[in-house]
Parts: structure tokens; sequence; C-alpha cells
């Protein structure tokens, strides 16, 4: 199987910090990825590497085997770690902003997922609460046919029953041959729909596999082994 | 399907245990047609890669049928099925006497507690 993303050597420092230190890492077409860490171990700066909103200091990554570009950005979704709507939209603004900007959107899809949610699209971005904005984020971002999809901590801040529908959403939406990268501290919750892992940690990933490996090498799951990895 | 993971287990095994018993007590019907794997790994809230392996798994046992482009069935063959289901009470009996051991019972005695409760169960009624 190919790999829809292939990061060589990539490093990215803010200053002196250095966020991502020579990282090499290639996800496999057709997976669920769990990219996990502590906080600040660099998985928001990776995805934003991958989705062309930074730009890399050294190193290279190429998506679908093109460096990052309207042509990448037209395949990958990506779900930013805070809402970027204004607060004055309607949902159903947003909407029509989504299908005018990204061909592979898919109406009918997001106008179900809201209906199901009981969201009303005439509700303004700014009345509805920080779940629910996550919610909609979601909605909008799992709507679309896309290749790639980056999910920044797309569970946060969402109440668990909202958080099993969510799970329910991303394996419901996602094509056979679409990747999903997932960054999270919530293991637990996403645990069993993950086909592989990778720990990031200061800027360096130092363990990828798969979770079922994880399980029958070890006798853990995920979530104890990130506990056990990364105990303070 | 409600299934509550454990941790140190790989979870298609489980899924597959799962579905075995599902096809051993005949919720799951001989010659039943399957949901596909898709809805099937929604009803268990896993990612469908994980359940495929699981069906997969279950069809080299036998236990699952693909015919061409119609679909996964419940296999079909009495004995492959009875098989299998002596194949869970072995696994539930060494799993049983690894624990009496753990524990320091024989699993004779136990089992006579057990007959007793199956003796004073078919006094009550057939439920």
């Amino acid at each position: 199987m190919s790999n829809i993303l292939e990061c060589v050597h990539l490093t990215k420092k803010y200053g002196h910090n250095i966020a991502l230190n020579d990282v090499s890492v290639s996800i496999p077409s057709g997976k669920i990825v769990g990219l996990l860490g502590p906080n600040g171990s660099g998985k928001t700066t990776l995805i934003k590497l991958i989705a062309g909103l930074l730009v890399p200091n050294g190193g290279e990554l190429y998506i679908n085997g093109s460096k990052p570009g309207p042509e990448t950005k037209a395949i990958i979704s990506y779900l930013p770690e805070r809402p970027y709507f204004d607060p004055s939209m309607r949902i159903c603004e947003m909407l029509d902003f989504f299908a005018d900007f990204y061909a592979d959107f898919d109406m009918e899809r997001a106008v179900k997922m809201l209906s199901d949610l009981g969201i009303s699209q005439d509700a303004k971005m700014k009345t509805l609460s920080k779940g629910t904005k996550e919610k909609v984020q979601l909605v909008l971002v799992m709507s679309r046919r896309a290749k790639l999809y980056l999910l920044d901590e797309p569970i946060a801040g969402v109440d668990p029953a909202a958080r099993d529908y969510i799970m329910r959403t991303i394996l419901t939406n996602y094509g056979e041959d679409s990747t999903i990268l997932i960054s999270t501290h919530l293991i637990t919750d996403i645990e069993k729909v993950l086909d592989e892992y990778i720990f990031i940690s200061n800027g360096n990933i130092f363990r990828q596999g798969t979770v079922d490996d994880v399980r029958t090498e070890e006798g853990k799951s995920l979530d104890e082994l990130f506990r056990e990895v990364f105990r303070c | 399907m409600e299934i509550r993971f454990e941790s140190g287990k790989p979870i298609f095994l489980q899924i597959e245990e799962h579905l075995r018993n599902y096809i051993a007590s005949g919720r799951f019907k001989p010659d039943e047609k399957l949901p596909g794997v898709r809805e099937l790994a929604l009803q268990a809230n896993v990612n469908p890669n994980t359940m495929q392996k699981a069906l997969t798994n279950l069809e080299a046992e036998g236990l699952i049928i693909t015919r061409g482009t119609s679909g996964k069935f419940v296999c079909g063959d009495s004995q492959i099925i009875e098989n299998a289901k002596k194949r869970i009470i072995e696994d539930l009996a060494a799993e049983f006497r690894e624990k009496c051991h753990l524990i320091g019972v024989s699993p004779h005695d136990v089992a006579m507690l057990l007959s007793n409760d199956h003796n004073t169960e078919s006094e009550d009624t057939n439920e």
C-alpha cells in the first residue's frame, strides 16, 4: 500500500525553540492513525506543517507524492485545534462557504449530520457553546470527501455521549482509501478505532506501530502504555 | 453489538470471540446473511479494518462464508458450528481451571456447586 504522507528529516523551530527535531515518518493510506503525545510535544506543529500552514526549517514532506501547495490542500481536510469562523456567521453561511471553497464538500452529508446532532442551521456561531462549536466544525471537516483528514484534538471539548457520536461520525464518513490522522491525549476514547499510533515527545517521534501489536506484545492497552511511557 | 473491550488483548481477537459466541449460541443463525463490514464496524464502534481482520479469521475457521458479491453469511454446516461451540467450552474450562488453581480450590468442588445451582434452577421456572 502506498503512503499518503512522507516526512523526511522534518525540523521546525520557533526562534530558539525546537518544536520538531529531525522527524521522519510515513503514514500509509487507508488507516486511522493516532498522533499521541503530552502537551507541547509537537503534535499541532506537525499537523500544521502537513496542512501547509507552517513551513519547515529543514527537511521535506510529501502528501500523496506532492509538496504542500494548492493541490495537497485540495485533498486534505483539516480540523484546527480551535474554530476559525467569524462569530457572527450563521451555520448555513458556513455551509455555503465550505461548498464554495472545496469541490469535494458533500452538502447533503453535512445537513444530515447537523440535524442528527440537533443543531439549527440558523444559529450564529457566537450563540453556540464550546462543545457545539466543535461539533459544527467537525461536521464541516468530515463532510468533505478528502484523501487525508487531519483532526487536531477533535473531541477535547465535547461530552462523552457526543464523543461517541463523533467517533461514529468519523467511522461512517471516512472512505476506504482515505486516511485519518487524529491528535489527542484522550486515548481511551479513540483507541478502538485506531489502526496505528505515533508517540511524539519533545519534538521527536520515538515509537510507532499498530495498536494490535501493543496489545499482543505488551499485554496492555494503548492508554496504559501511554501512561507508562510518559509518566511524569 | 456492545462490546466492553478488555485492555490487554487485541481488539480484533475480542470481536472474533464475540462473533463466534453469537454464532455458537444461535444469535446469528446458520445461513443468515451478515451486515456489511462497515455496518458491523459501526455497530461495534470499531475501525472497519479491525472488523475485517476478525471476519477474515472467522472465515478461515469456516464459521463465516463469503458468497461472491452477495456478501458474508454464517456457515450452514452444523458440524462446524458444533466444533466451534466445543472449542468455546474447552477454553472456558481451561480458564476455569486456571482460576481455581490461582485461589487454591479444587475445580471439582466448584463444579459440585455449579451442579447444585443447576438443580435448584431447574426447580424454578424455565426461563
